[in-house]
């Protein structure tokens, strides 16, 4: 399945959102998810079926203003 | 000590975590300016990455309150899900709502503030506007459900400080119950001393300490200033008058000629 992270195009097994979560090595409570820019909750990722061509946003606290 | 949204904070300094020479000035500085209050973001996390999670543990070191920012954000849809996805991060309702809608001079598209900002209020966010020193977007927002409103005193990093004291004195008088903090612009103590001077209930800076020569002294500058302007405020200031008035007693003073 082709879906684009974080802005980058990836190809992979995974079917769900937490399947992939793990398989790109992003693990932490600090991580948030959005899919098609909607919000993900963490408690519901590992039941989120991905669809070829979405988009997943991986976000982490940072610096702001 | 200042009541916001339910919360009594010890300063009214709300201080920005960006931009710092390195984490532990952005550390250092925090507590010199004696803040209770430090705004944050969210961004991409790079695969197997742990810059948030060291950014976290420095931040929630610091023991403040969290406000995060939707930063960057140019359309509701943007800025809503970003709010979102603060929320479920930082576990606070609390959002500095930011809508850009100009790239050069970064003026919140006000159309979209207040748009965005009935979404969040509707779902129980507490929304601290980023708007413009307009009073009918002020109204707009008030609508919209929120109980604070952050105007800009002149544009994000501009260092210019107060350019329009007219439209913050009017926004205040219009306001009187309303908090009001300044957000956005303020270059110098002074500048923050003014805006609290005016009678605003606080100020939102980030810029003017993290690319100081200095950080942590000019961090303890603004605290010192801020706590100020507050204290004149509520002293009563003098009013300004075209004559001269002397300020020592004329009776008994001696006569040489």
């Amino acid at each position: 399945m082709k879906l684009m992270v974080n802005g980058e195009a990836h190809e992979v097994a995974a079917i769900t959102l937490a399947e992939l979560l793990a398989a790109l090595d992003y693990e932490g409570d600090w991580l948030a998810t959005a899919v098609n820019s909607d919000l993900v909750h963490k408690a519901n990722r590992a039941e989120f079926q991905l669809s070829d061509g979405d988009r997943i946003e991986i976000l982490s606290p940072m610096q702001g203003g | 000590m200042f009541d916001l949204l339910g919360t009594r904070l010890a300063s009214r300094l709300l201080l920005g975590t960006a931009q710092y020479p390195s984490p532990a000035i952005l550390a250092d500085a925090v507590k010199a300016s004696g803040t209770s209050v430090v705004t944050v973001s969210l961004r991409r996390e790079m695969a197997g990455g742990k810059a948030g999670e060291k950014f976290w543990a420095l931040i929630s070191a610091l023991g403040t309150k969290i406000l995060p920012n939707t930063a960057g954000c140019h359309s509701v849809k943007e800025a809503v899900t970003t709010a979102k996805m603060a929320r479920e991060v930082f576990g606070t309702s609390w959002i500095k709502l930011e809508v850009i809608g100009n790239h050069d001079t970064l003026q919140p598209d006000v159309f979209g503030l207040v748009e965005a900002a009935r979404v969040l209020c509707e779902d129980g966010f507490a929304v601290l506007p980023y708007t413009t020193d307009d009073l009918v977007v002020a109204e707009r927002l008030l609508g919209a459900g929120c109980k604070v409103l952050m105007p800009w005193c002149a544009p994000i990093g501009s260092a210019l400080g107060p350019v329009n004291i007219t439209a913050l004195r009017a926004m205040r008088r219009h306001f009187p119950d309303v908090p009001l903090i300044v957000d956005a612009g303020l270059g110098r103590p002074s500048h923050a001393a003014t805006v609290m001077e005016l009678g605003f209930d606080a100020v939102l800076l980030n810029t003017a300490v993290a690319k100081a020569a200095d950080p942590i002294g000019m961090a303890r500058a603004f605290g010192k200033a801020v706590e100020a302007g507050r204290e004149a405020f509520s002293s009563g200031m003098l009013e300004p008058r075209d004559v001269a008035v002397p300020s020592t007693p004329t009776i008994g003073r001696a006569v040489f000629s």
